[in-house]
């Protein structure tokens, strides 16, 4: 078990680094200068002036030089400072803004689970009936809504109209901070976020389920006299669970980047509001640090599905 | 034998419903079991040997299956008949497990590969018999021990996928049997095991029967099996009974061209050096079993039948009293014998 942690962890590594390559060589291949954003476009600079700072941030410097340069420095937990905040730290920015993406994305992530399951299950044990169909055709709805539609959408019905919610951020400005009313900012846009991902979680839990129903040792169960809602909940539900766990595992990859937009949308103070400024004015060592940040979680929770795997089947040893 | 039946299954049919047509896959079968009798159902694949046995569980696929006719009548440990075919959901869910137990075929597929043994083999007794967790697994430790398998305690906190396929029949027969049931229903039970094993295996179920004094109905294809284990046999062929009667009678003096052929399609022990020598084949029965869904009119082993007369095409046969514990359906029993 822990030399299966310690392999996971080291792929996960060499694919981090694979990782901080690809961006740093994108970032190179985007038009623009940082420079550009780092002075003040009102003020003349001559071009030795600006060929010394661009020498005092190392700019000048060959790229793979500037890459291992940068390298060295987070390998020691040093991700460098903002080009566009000054005396902002790119890890003080991340440590900022990953409580909030974390919350958003766990809320989102937890409601996608709890219906798609459940949804999933209803489904298939009433498969062909009403409640079957109607769960189907809205699973459908679900996964063939972008998120730009259904979070706009949201916005306007539940903000604008019913004036349920509030429209964005995290918190009341200018208020005691209360869990009440952070929850009351996380649902329109948890909810936005787990629809794609409810949809298809109730289609792979409903195929599962089905498959599981028909096995030999449902029958067996039932044999024994066990009441149907055990048959299905404690005998079907373990088996039925382990392709949706997969499922699960790999679309928290793809929930990262439903979260950066929701985040732009919703005002979400997070991960994703921050890539998207630090895109816009070419902040690359925020671009890099996020990147890294976001591809180390995904990677993370790879790892925990796996794992996760091993607790619900026995039959899988993990060596 | 003379005391009451246990089982008493009258005039069943069980239909299944497949695209808008109903098919007949167990059409009008009557079977006693009395208590401390084996009866053994006997019959090719989509007889509708495992169609009587699910019917009597109550497990056929929902909404497909579906019982027609007939009744089930069934006395409980509680002494009291019941008739399983009208009985509700709740009651018949109190009697499977509890009152009936089912050995399946498949060991392998037929215990839930996420639980261990010992789980699995107390959830009838926690179910039927409100035990606690900790009870239940001392008496699965027991029922183990029972059924031969050593090392039961370890064995009992092990999964499936860890004990071999016999292990895992015996373990399944301790399953059936936890809640000491009157009847046991045992669903081709050695067809997937080895030779060797299977002949453990019956000896196993032969012993436990007889200790607890329960009523078994042994479905199997295996001619071999029901002479080691069955008081009587009933031969299914496309869901009727053809022939039924005490096994030692049937297997000796056959009165249905049908169960002739069965047992002469048999290979006996030392012929097959001998037939490999003259170049015989086996015996076996001409043509195939007939499709559920397009049954000939009359008797539908009449088309594969040496002895078929045109009358035999006109009508079902009614089941024909050879004697009063023997009977055969096929017309001509008085003239035909093997």
């Amino acid at each position: 078990m822990l030399r299966y942690c310690l392999h996971r962890l080291l792929v996960g590594l060499a694919m981090l680094l694979a990782l901080t390559v690809l961006i740093f060589t994108l970032l190179q291949l985007t038009p623009g200068d940082p420079i550009d954003a780092y002075i003040d476009p009102n003020v003349a600079m001559t071009k030795e002036a600006m060929d010394a700072l661009r020498a005092r941030l190392g700019l000048d410097q060959p790229l793979p030089v500037q890459y291992l340069a940068w390298l060295s420095q987070a390998a020691q937990g040093n991700l460098g400072h903002s080009l566009q905040r000054f005396n902002e730290t790119v890890s003080g920015l991340i440590l900022s803004r990953i409580g909030p993406t974390l919350l958003l994305m766990g809320a989102g992530l937890s409601i996608a689970i709890v219906i798609g399951i459940a949804s999933g299950i209803l489904s298939a044990v009433r498969r062909n009936t009403v409640p079957d169909y109607s769960l189907s055709v809205l699973a459908l709805l679900g996964i063939s809504s972008p998120a730009f539609l259904t979070a706009l959408l949201g916005l306007y019905v539940f903000s604008v109209r019913l004036k349920w919610t509030p429209s964005g951020g995290m918190l009341t400005p200018a208020t005691d901070f209360s869990v009440g009313d952070l929850l009351h900012h996380l649902i329109l846009p948890a909810t936005v976020l787990s629809i794609g991902h409810a949809a298809l979680i109730m289609r792979y839990m409903r195929a599962s389920m089905l498959e599981v129903l028909n096995q030999d040792y449902v029958r067996t169960a039932r044999a024994k006299g066990v009441k149907e809602f055990w048959v299905v909940t404690k005998h079907a539900l373990r088996n039925a669970l382990l392709p949706v766990v997969t499922l699960i595992g790999s679309t928290i990859g793809l929930a990262v980047g439903g979260a950066i937009f929701v985040e732009s949308v919703f005002n979400w103070p997070g991960m994703g509001l921050l890539l998207i400024s630090a895109v816009e004015t070419r902040d690359y060592p925020v671009i890099m640090g996020a990147t890294l940040v976001i591809g180390a979680c995904v990677i993370v929770v790879n790892i925990l599905t796996d794992l996760a795997y091993a607790v619900i089947d026995p039959r899988i040893k993990v060596a | 034998m003379t005391s009451e039946p246990i089982l008493e299954i009258s005039n069943l049919r069980t239909v299944f419903r497949v695209r808008g047509r109903e098919i007949a896959a167990v059409n009008g079968i009557d079977l006693v079991i009395r208590p401390g009798e084996t009866v053994a159902l006997v019959g090719e694949s989509g007889s509708g040997k495992s169609v009587t046995s699910l019917s009597v569980m109550r497990l056929l696929a929902r909404r497909i299956g579906v019982i027609d006719n007939g009744s089930i009548r069934f006395r409980g440990k509680d002494g009291k008949t019941k008739d399983l075919v009208t009985l509700g959901e709740e009651e018949m869910r109190q009697i499977r497990g509890n009152d009936i137990g089912m050995v399946f075929q498949e060991p392998m597929t037929s215990l839930n590969p996420v639980y261990t043994i010992g789980d699995q083999i107390s959830e009838s007794l926690r179910v039927h018999r409100r035990l606690g967790r900790r009870e239940g697994v001392e008496a699965a430790v027991g029922l183990l021990d029972k059924v031969g398998i050593p090392d039961a305690r370890r064995r009992a906190g092990q999964y499936p996928h860890e004990l071999s396929g016999g292990m895992r029949q015996r373990a399944t027969i301790a399953m059936a049997l936890a809640c000491d049931p009157t009847l046991l229903i045992a669903d081709e039970p050695t067809t997937a095991l080895d030779v060797t094993i299977q002949a453990q295996i019956l000896d196993l179920m032969q012993a436990l029967q007889r200790e607890r004094g329960m009523g078994m109905l042994f479905v199997t294809h295996n001619l071999g099996v029901v002479a080691e284990i069955a008081n009587r046999v009933a031969v299914m062929y496309a869901g009727r009974i053809v022939e039924t009667g005490p096994v030692a009678e049937v297997f000796k003096a056959p009165r249905h061209p049908y169960t002739m052929g069965l047992l002469k399609s048999m290979p006996r022990l030392g012929t097959a050096s001998e037939m490999k020598r003259t170049g015989a084949k086996l015996p076996a029965i001409p043509g195939m079993v007939p499709s559920l869904a397009d049954l000939p009119a009359g008797c539908a082993f009449a088309p594969r039948c040496a002895f078929a007369r045109d009358a035999c095409r006109q009508a079902m046969p009614a089941l024909s009293p050879v004697n009063d514990h023997h009977g055969s359906r096929c017309i001509r029993w008085q003239e035909i014998s093997a």
